[in-house]
Parts: C-alpha cells; structure tokens; sequence
C-alpha cells in the first residue's frame, strides 16, 4: 500500500521548516523601543534668523571632507537661482550640504537654510539597512561603512529628508555620500563640525543635543513673536540631532512638515510583528490543510486495502476447505 | 519549428529512444533532434527571434557600459528617485507575477487537485524563472553587485525588511529550482534525482507558501520606509503587505494562463493531450482562484482607504488615477473573469488575464515610481535604464521559450518516469 503521506516523511518536511524557521528567525528581531538619544549625544540649532547665506559652511565641509572642487565657486551667489525639476539645489556626491535661498512674501528679506544630514536620533537610513552598514554613534552622528554597503539604496528610500546620495558616478567604488558629523576628523574628539565653525553669525551653534533644545526654547521664549514657536527637529521623526529655529512657518522655507513626528521604523513595525507569526503558524495550518484535503482519498485507500485483505483470508479459508 | 515537427514523426521528442531504438543523446535534444543547420533554419524563420536579435544588439552594449562606467552611464542618476526601473519593473513587478509556482505547488501537492496537475510544472518554472530573473535586474541595479552575498553572509542588519527579502529570496530560489529540477532529471534520464526531490515535496510546498507569504508581503512593506513619500492612497502603513501579498495571488495565476496561453498558440507542436484537452477547464479553474483574490484585495483597499481616513483623497487628480487603476486593473479583468467563467468564455479570460498581469505591473510601478515623490516631480527614466530593462526581459523570454521547448513542462515524458 502506497501511504499518501507517512510519518517519516512528514517529520523530515515539518524539520526542514522548522530548521528554515530558526535560520530565518533572526530576521524577526524588532527595533527597540522609544529610544530618545544618547543622553550626551551632540547636536547643533540652526537659527535661520541668523543665516546671511555666504556659503561658508559649505566652503569648509568641502574642504574639510575632500569634496571635489564644485563648477562655481563658493563665493559664487547666482547658485541660489538653480533649478533643476523644479526643485533647489540639493545635496549630491560633490556636496554634504547646501544652502538655499527662500524669498518669503512677509518679510522684506529672504530667508537662507543651511542643508545636511539631519543625525536622527533613530536613523531611518539604519534601520532599513540590510547590512548594518550605518552606526548612531554616543556623539550623536550617524556615520557609514562603505566596505560592507552592497548599493541597494534603501536608505536613500528611507531616509524622510533625502539626505543620502549615492555616487552613481563610479562603476566600482560607488558608495553612498551623506554627510558625517566630521566624526572622524572633529567629533569624535568633541570638537564642532567644521561647518559650524566657519559660519561667521553664529547661526550654528554646536553643543549636546539636549542643551541644543534648551536654548531654543529659550530664544523663543526670549524673543517674542521673532521666531515660531516650534523646534524643527524636536520630535520630528523621533527626534534629531540638528534642529531649526525659523521666523516663518517651516513650510514656507523647504522644510517638509508633514514627516511623522514617530521614527520611521515605527511604520514598518506591523509588517515586523507579523513576521513571527507567520513562520510558526503556517506550517501547521497548511499541514493541517493537507491532511484534510486528501483524508478522502486515504478513507478510500484504506478501504481498498481491507476489503483485499478480506478477499484474501476468503480465498485461503476456500483453499483449505 | 512547427513545420519541421509535421514533417517529421521522430520530433518534438519526448522519449529517451529514437524511432530505430538507438538513444538520443543530450547534445540532440539540446537542438530538439535537428541538424544544426535545420536549427539555425527554424530559428531565423522566426521574426520574434530578429526582434530579440535588434534588442539585444543594442541591449548588450549597454550593460556592459553600465558595468564599465556605472549607473550614472544608463540612468540620471536620481538622488530623489534612487529606484528606476530595475527594480520598479524588474523586482517589484516580476516578483509578484512568479507568484504561480507556490499557488499551483499548493493547489496540486498540497491540497490534492490532481486535477491542476497539466499545468503545475508551467506554473513553477514560471516562478522560477520569474525570481531567477528578479535576481538578475537586482544585479544589474545594485551598486555593488559584487556583493549580494553581503547581507548573508559578510555583515547582518537583521531587523531590515530587506533583511528579510533577501533571504526569502534566497531560499525560495532554491526552493523553486528543487521543484522544477524532476522535470530536468526525466529529461536527461536520472530518476533516481526525482524520487529524491518526491519525497521532499510536500515540505518544500509548504516553504514556499511560506516564504511567499512573507517575502510578497516584505516587498510592500518596504514602501512603508517611505510614508511620507508614497502617495497615502498608494501606502497603507498597516495594510501594505497584505495588499502586495494578495495581489500577488491573482498576479501569479493570472501570469500562468497568460503563458499557457502562448504556449498553446504558439508552441502547440509541444504540448501534449493531457495538456491541450485540460487547459480550458484550467483557465477555468485558475480565472475562479483569481476571481476570489481580486475580491478580497478590492476590500482590503477599500478597508485601508477607511482606515487612514483618505476618502478626500479620492476627489483629487491622484484619487482619478487610483480609481483609473483599481477600475482598469483589478475590477475589469474581475468582471471579465466573472463573464468568462459562467459562460465558459476561455478566450475573454485569457484578455482579462493579460489585463489583469499587466495591470500588476502599473500597480507596481504607480508605487514605486509614479505615485512616489509625489509632492515632488515626475521622474521619467533614461533611455538606456528603459532599453537595458528591455533586454533582460527579452533574455528572460528567451530563457523561459528555451527551456519548455525542451524539458517536459507542457507534456508528460514517455521514457520511463
């Protein structure tokens, strides 16, 4: 009798699942909770009442990143007219940071903001990577490992302030460009990022994330009616290490307001939760399935099998009769 | 090749032994039993194969320039749309359609419709190849290709949806090529290969519906990385995954009949009885299947759309577009279906199929590239990513053509099984 499905074959299939279930398991391990930032993470308030647009602070990051020399010159003010898609300029391989010009109709004068990696406090451009290839470091930064990133640019999906760029210039060295914090050359030995240091109105100011909040407050509170009264930056997206103090509402100078005020990853957590599930559950509800489906089948078979084994003991009793 | 087969009774072969007794060997049935020069007669007879060869000389130039000089050298580069149509088109919309191998795979092994048994194997090689060729845009798109074991193997980011892709990815491959490898062992003669696999069938089954449940689902749930950039009528934070999963269901079957569907036109000199005389009632069997996602999947829209509160939505530019592609997409072929089934209408099902394919395809590419950055600008690839897309494609026709030209997918080998 051929057994539509027998015990060794079934614990062999129900093992191969199980051993492919503990192999895939690590993939279901969620991000942590709220986490709200190292405690003496840095972070810097950009104040852009203060900002003049003279591009200095893009002249020292590229310098001090060694960035290819950029087509028009630092001093060069028509680059705040660029458009490309409609869009002003942005961040690219050549540059961590640009600042753009926004003529605002209440104000007698335009507004400049200053453009870079944001630092987050719970990455997006982290925890969508597949490779670990982004750290949040204990200063604050959110650094990159180009040895082990495989270019599949999910980060640059993930990220809610498209800071990464990837050098879609090179065939072989391609890597994604965003900017560091300087934490390999300032940060790490609790020096500011040279952009901070070159602005010369003190429109950046560099200090722990935590204080970085504390006197924005303050310039709020202080100042009646000179700046709105929210720190872009605070919340958004759980949080980042560089935030923003404008004098008009942040809409009205690039920044996107409508980015969830949660970490990314807390979007992508139901997907996460169900994973679990899934990998336990299937296997015996599917199984399961089988058996019923074909139970038909195996009635029939068993049925067949007893009524030739009665025949047999018929002819046997008939022979020795 | 549908002349040479009426000439000639020993071909299209389907046994281990010519017609005097003696075998053929592998290197004949690799040219299906003809003379080379036969073979290079067939073939440029055929004005399919001149388009493949106009594709493909333009088509191969590229790709090596892409390895050459880079993704700058074929795309523009986009640092605000960092996926074209590589993978909008090739991982997005190939993955749902191969979708069919782990349907059918259930359906057949899992809950005993023998009666599906003509088409299983199209429907796994479909789904082989499918994933085989994802896999390939994924290399022509990823900025190392060099380093797609990286995430296995070198450095782990576990908690990534893509994390999870890859893996499933992975495995289910090989899954796949498990279950369409008894096919290739009864082609070249090695039973004792396919009562191996036999006996693990029903374990590799049901990996594969789990690892489709999972990675189908992983795919849309990589969108949710992005809520702030898809359209919300084209991003359910919470529903996303079911939505990329069900679609799948009916993208998958409805891909099976568009093959068959070919097959049977264009390739009849392969098919066999079993396969000729089932395929109606197949499609059939299939277009009810499909009936049954696209209804769940039109709740489940309609349920997501309640959910985030989007109803204004639906009164704009976006929400004609969206209801331009639940209408053409999904509830058309649905009706064409429901029509062609009553009435025993295969040819309707069969447009309605192709509609239904294609129709994953839009829905993939509105998420990924249309619908994406949608408060931003319209991004229209290069010629070259649009050209290079094209050849893959054609290599994965050729792939697909090649192989049921010759293994027994479509027929039932006659040399001993």
């Amino acid at each position: 009798m051929k057994k539509l499905f027998n015990r060794r074959n079934f614990l062999k299939g129900g093992l191969a699942t199980t051993a492919a279930a503990a192999v895939l398991k690590n993939s279901d391990s969620e991000a942590s909770g709220n986490f709200e930032g190292y405690p003496d993470g840095m972070g810097v308030l950009v104040d852009l009442t203060r900002c003049v647009g003279c591009r200095s602070c893009e002249a020292a990051c590229n310098k001090e990143q060694e960035l290819p020399e950029p087509a028009k010159p630092f001093t060069d003010f028509s680059v705040f007219d660029e458009i490309h898609h409609g869009q002003k300029r942005r961040t690219d391989e050549t540059a961590y940071t640009v600042v753009n010009r926004y003529d605002v109709p209440e104000l007698d004068h335009p507004l400049f903001r200053k453009f870079q990696c944001n630092h987050c406090n719970e990455p997006a451009c982290l925890t969508s990577c597949f490779v670990n290839a982004y750290t949040k470091t204990p200063e604050g930064a959110v650094i990159y490992n180009e040895k082990v990133c495989v270019g599949c640019r999910t980060c640059m999906i993930a990220c809610p302030f498209y800071v990464p760029t990837f050098k879609y210039s090179k065939a072989f060295t391609p890597s994604i460009m965003k900017c560091v914090f300087c934490y390999d050359t300032r940060l790490k030995d609790g020096k500011a990022p040279a952009c901070v240091e070159a602005c010369p109105q003190e429109a950046l100011t560099f200090g722990k994330r935590n204080d970085c909040v504390e006197m924005g407050r303050q310039r709020i509170r202080q100042t009646p009616g000179k700046y709105v009264d929210h720190i872009y930056g605070e919340h958004e997206v759980g949080g980042t290490a560089w935030m923003y103090l404008s004098s008009v509402s942040f809409d009205k100078v690039g920044f996107d307001t409508h980015v969830p005020n949660e970490p990314i990853i807390n979007s992508v957590k139901d997907f996460l939760a169900m994973v679990p599930m899934v990998l336990t559950i299937w296997p015996g509800l599917f199984v399961g399935f089988h058996l019923l489906a074909t139970r038909k089948d195996k009635v029939i078979e068993m049925e067949k099998a007893k009524e030739l084994a009665k025949q047999k003991e018929n002819d046997e009793k008939e022979e020795q009769v | 090749m549908k002349l040479f087969s009426k000439e000639r009774p020993e071909i299209p072969i389907v046994n281990h032994l010519k017609e005097d007794g003696s075998e053929w060997t592998i290197k004949e049935k690799l040219w299906l039993g003809l003379s080379i020069s036969d073979y290079k007669k067939q073939f440029f007879r055929n004005p399919v194969n001149w388009l493949m060869i106009f594709i493909f000389a333009i088509g191969v130039p590229l790709i090596l320039g892409r390895y050459a000089f880079g993704l700058g050298w074929v795309t523009h580069s986009s640092n605000d749309y960092p996926w074209g149509l590589f993978l909008g088109f090739g991982l997005f919309g190939m993955v749902p359609l191969s979708a069919s191998g782990f349907m059918l795979g259930t359906t057949v092994e899992l809950f005993g419709r023998k009666d599906f048994h003509a088409i299983e194997r199209l429907a796994l090689l479909n789904g082989l190849l499918g994933y085989f060729f994802a896999v390939l845009f994924l290399e022509i798109d990823l900025g190392m290709p060099w380093r797609l074991p990286y995430p296995m193997f070198v450095s782990l980011g576990p908690a990534a949806v893509l994390f999870l892709v890859a893996w499933h990815v992975a495995t289910y491959l090989s899954v796949q090529v498990a279950e369409v490898l008894p096919a290739f062992f009864e082609w070249i003669g090695w039973l004792k290969g396919k009562r191996i696999i036999r006996k693990y069938v029903l374990g590799l089954t049901v990996a594969g519906i789990i690892l489709s449940t999972l990675h189908q689902g992983a795919l849309g749930a990589l969108f949710t990385y992005a809520p702030a950039k898809v359209h919300p009528l084209w991003l359910s934070v919470n529903f996303q995954w079911i939505h990329f999963f069900v679609s799948s269901i009916f993208g998958g079957l409805s891909m099976v009949i568009v093959a068959s569907t070919l097959i049977i036109n264009f390739m009849r000199w392969r098919c066999d009885d079993e396969f000729k005389d089932n395929l109606d009632y197949i499609t059939i069997g299939l277009a009810k299947g499909a009936s049954y996602a696209m209804i769940t999947y039109l709740i489940i829209k309609i349920v997501a759309v309640a959910h985030d509160q989007e109803w204004s939505y639906l009164l704009t530019g976006w929400g004609s577009y969206y209801m331009l592609e639940l209408g053409v997409a999904v509830v058309l072929p649905m009706f064409m279906f429901a029509f062609g089934i009553r009435n025993n209408w295969v040819t309707l099902i069969r447009f309605g199929a192709f509609i239904a394919a294609v129709g994953i395809i839009w829905n993939r590419l509105n998420t990924s590239l249309v619908c994406y950055n949608w408060q931003m600008y319209q991004e229209i690839p290069h010629w070259k990513e649009v050209w290079i897309t094209v050849t893959i494609y054609a290599l994965y026709f050729l792939t697909y053509r090649f192989i049921v030209y010759r293994l027994p997918i479509v027929y039932g080998w006659q040399g001993e099984k």
